[in-house]
């Protein structure tokens, strides 16, 4: 079994109207029915752009949302149904480290503060000099120097500071860190290190990661299964190198020719997908599959109406789509959406085509 | 004779009682018509302050400009207030990163542009509204007239960027400057916005500044890049020359440091140490010494000059260069650690002061900060950042 399971995960937030009655009008489909697991030891990697439900989901495995329905196993437990105070407990063993350094910390009180504060909640380390001791320690696992103690959060930079957060999860001694963008705040050369760091915390501590990013390429760097979200629903799930070989879901496929990648020569060639429109809102999300409004292959029958569950195609690749089998073997056509050509020069006589190969 | 021909261009915030800031320390570049020129870098090296000088947007008091900024003849630093008004919207124009901030949130959004068309166009009434829907429209927004209605807050990220780029080539400007236009966009949304630029550049001729810290950006659209470190370009190039023989070591190290989609998983990254923060003055030195892995000593004796040692037009400015094939002198890297340690002796740069809100719309898109910059989206609500434990 893995160390964690989600199974059919709903958050839906009611929608409130009326100043005197606060009637619920609707709900926002945060979270609408996702099912995956992760391994002990491994790195999750959850993709999808913003608003497609990435970090309530991630907040609804600590239970720090509502969970509508679904159940999350840790270790064992269904922590979707555990009381209260028994839920203590468990989010020692599963800690969260946040995008904005600066915002997840408080200003007036120094990074010995900071870090004892989980420490003496959760009742571990002992003695305050013991305590002390434990967090020197972590400042060294993360590349803080041992003078960081006394020191607070503005005088650090932002890779410092996402250093410090996630020594803040660390000192817990967690079993799972749940990783909400946690280099997106951070310019490139910085990303790298806290990167790198990530990678070797959870080589030597055999951490298991939930990395949730909106950067494909952060994931796909990272992590060894990539789950790609679209508007609240996982639409495909693979491993890493499998997921990049051959993206399945027409979104998948769109979203990765979307991606820039820094190579010239890469970039003249890359064939792009153009999706048209914008996200529906998740308030309002569309009937059938949640794609179709905007899906390139979408098909006169089954996409408007029915919703495709996530099915595996072999290998641990899992789609959501009716026509995944034959988009793959080329039977269904590319409706609508633009195929830019790649090069600046073919853009000069550029005809949106309907590709009909 | 190229549209736009920066010289030199310095810009230094002084200020009573502080020290003096030389945002951007010596930067030349040309940009001609129908090309697009990027001007890339990390947070803070000077890329903002570079096209707002250029859109004649700093304020006067406690800025000095030093160098050239030609167009067409005129040199934009030195232009009165009144002068350079009448260049932006025709000749020049500016998108920034955040559009929200950039537009009028009490005015609907075609109020908005068919008042630029009568501004600069001295476009009236029904022609001016049909002009904006057809705008609006080109710039792939759906349904424009009853959009032209809306206000902003009622569009998405990605239409209200659009709105902006309307609201930007409504007077057909020769140049535009694009401040980090994408960063706060979804990828599929970047997408859409890039393929609306190069259109604007190859079909209309428009001559493009390409501002971005997105070396992935770069490589898919400009033609010559700029590569700025600590307000100094560090290596110029055409794209293809840059990204085949990254030459300056900090140029270098960022391609070496960012995860690329192609890459296999597991293939390592290799960041560069340290953080911004750990320079010196320019004056004194390479900036980037103390990160760098082929810092010499003669680093350390004044600024380097830019050359050409891998050919001609590739500039770099750097004494001890990445040169495959070739045998490099170092003295041994300087250790991490003592890096690491003088990072967090000496105090993070003071969180800036930014730029006063400037008359005009156009003024207020900068107000982001120093990592909001690499941020792509400023999530909303803020019991996200509360501690989980
Ligand atoms: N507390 C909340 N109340 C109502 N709606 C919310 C709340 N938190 C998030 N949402 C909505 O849920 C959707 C998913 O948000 P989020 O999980 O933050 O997405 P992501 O992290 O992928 O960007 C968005 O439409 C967002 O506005
Ligand atoms: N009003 C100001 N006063 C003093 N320093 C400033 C001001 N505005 C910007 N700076 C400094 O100028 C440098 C360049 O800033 P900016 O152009 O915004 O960087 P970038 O856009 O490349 O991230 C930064 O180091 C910043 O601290
Ligand atoms: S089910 Fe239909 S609309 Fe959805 S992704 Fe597949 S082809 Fe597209
Ligand atoms: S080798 Fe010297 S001059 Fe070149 S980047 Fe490194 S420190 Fe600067
Ligand atoms: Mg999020
Ligand atoms: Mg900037």
């Amino acid at each position: 079994m893995s160390l964690l399971e989600l199974d059919d995960v709903k958050v839906h937030f009611p929608v409130k109207k009326g100043l005197i009655f606060d009637r619920t009008v609707g709900h926002v489909y945060a979270v609408d029915g996702v099912s995956l697991s992760v391994e002990e030891g491994q790195t999750y990697g959850l993709v999808g752009e913003s608003g497609c439900g990435k970090t309530t989901l991630g907040r609804s495995v600590l239970r720090l949302v509502d969970i509508t329905d679904g159940s999350v196993n840790f270790d064992g437990t269904d922590l979707a149904k555990l009381p209260a105070e028994e839920m203590r407990t468990f989010r020692r063993r599963l800690q969260m480290v946040f995008q904005d350094p600066l915002g997840s910390l408080n200003p007036r009180q120094n990074i010995e503060s900071i870090l004892s504060e989980g420490m003496a909640a959760h009742g571990i380390g002992g003695t305050r000099e013991e305590r002390r001791e434990k967090i020197r320690d972590i400042l060294a696992k993360v590349g803080l120097p041992a003078n960081a103690l006394a020191r607070y959060p503005h005088e650090f930079s932002g890779g410092q500071r996402q250093r410090i957060g996630i020594a803040r999860a660390l000192v817990l001694e967690p079993d799972v860190i749940i990783c909400d963008e946690p280099v997106s705040a951070l310019d490139v050369s910085i990303q790298a290190q806290v990167i790198n760091l990530l990678e070797e915390l959870q080589e030597s501590l055999g951490l298991t990661y939930l990395v949730i990013a909106h950067d494909l390429a952060v994931v796909r760097h990272i992590s060894d299964v990539i789950g790609v979200m679209y508007l609240g629903s996982l639409v495909e799930e693979a491993p890493s190198d499998a997921l990049y070989a051959e993206p399945r879901h027409p979104y998948t496929k769109a979203l990765m020719s979307a991606v820039p990648v820094p190579d010239p020569e890469v970039e003249d060639r890359r064939e792009r997908i153009l999706l048209t429109g914008d996200l529906p809102s998740p308030a309002n999300p569309p009937a059938g599959c949640r794609f179709h409004t905007r899906c390139p292959w979408a098909q006169d029958t089954l996409c408007a109406t029915e919703r495709p569950a996530l099915k595996d195609v072999g290998g641990g690749h899992k789609v959501a789509c009716h026509f995944a089998a034959e988009i793959a073997a080329g039977t269904v056509e590319r409706t609508a959406a633009s195929v830019v050509p790649a090069t600046r020069e073919e853009m000069a006589d550029r005809v949106v085509e309907t590709p009909a190969e | 004779m190229p549209l736009l021909s920066v010289d030199e261009l310095s810009i230094t915030f002084t200020g009573r009682g502080r020290r003096d800031v030389r945002a951007v320390d010596g930067v030349s570049f040309d940009v001609d018509q129908g090309q697009v020129v990027g001007l890339v870098g990390e947070s803070g090296c000077g890329k903002s302050v570079t096209s707002l000088a250029l859109m004649g947007l700093l304020p006067k008091k406690g800025v000095k400009l030093g160098g050239r900024a030609e167009y067409d003849g005129k040199d934009l630093l030195t232009l009165s207030s009144n002068a350079m008004r009448d260049m932006r919207g025709k000749h020049l124009a500016m998108i920034f990163q955040d559009p929200l901030s950039s537009l009028n949130p009490v005015i609907p959004v075609g109020l908005q542009v068919t008042e630029i068309l009568e501004r600069h166009r001295g476009m009236k009434g029904a022609a001016a509204r049909k002009e904006a829907a057809d705008l609006l429209d080109r710039v792939g927004i759906p349904d424009p007239t009853r959009r032209l209605k809306e206000y902003p807050h009622q569009l998405s990220g990605g239409m209200r960027q659009r709105a902006l780029i309307a609201m930007a080539v409504a007077c057909a400007p020769r140049m535009l400057i694009a401040d980090e236009p994408t960063t706060a966009l979804d990828v599929t949304i970047q997408a859409q916005i890039l393929e609306l630029l190069k259109e604007l550049v190859d079909q209309q001729g428009t001559a493009l500044l390409m501002i971005t810290h997105d070396l992935g950006v770069v490589a898919g659209l400009c033609d010559q890049v700029n590569v700025l470190y600590a307000g100094k370009a560090v290596e110029s190039a055409g794209r293809r020359e840059l990204f085949a023989q990254p030459t300056h070591p900090y140029a270098h190290g960022l391609l070496g440091s960012i995860p690329r989609l192609d890459a296999p998983r597991g293939e390592p990254l290799r960041p560069i140490r340290g953080s911004i923060n750990d320079r010196i003055d320019w004056a004194d030195g390479c900036a980037f010494a103390p990160r760098c892995d082929h810092y010499t000593l003669e680093c350390l004796s004044g600024t380097p000059q830019l050359t050409e040692p891998v050919g001609a037009g590739h500039g770099v400015r750097c004494v001890n260069p990445v040169l495959t094939g070739v045998e490099v002198k170092t003295l041994g890297v300087p250790a991490e650690q003592a890096v690491d340690a003088a990072a967090a002796t000496a105090p993070a740069e003071p969180a800036e002061p930014k730029i006063p809100a400037q008359a005009g719309p156009e003024a207020d898109g900068k107000a982001e900060t120093d990592e909001g910059d690499a941020a792509p989206e400023a999530e909303p609500e803020a019991e996200k950042k509360k501690d989980a434990s």
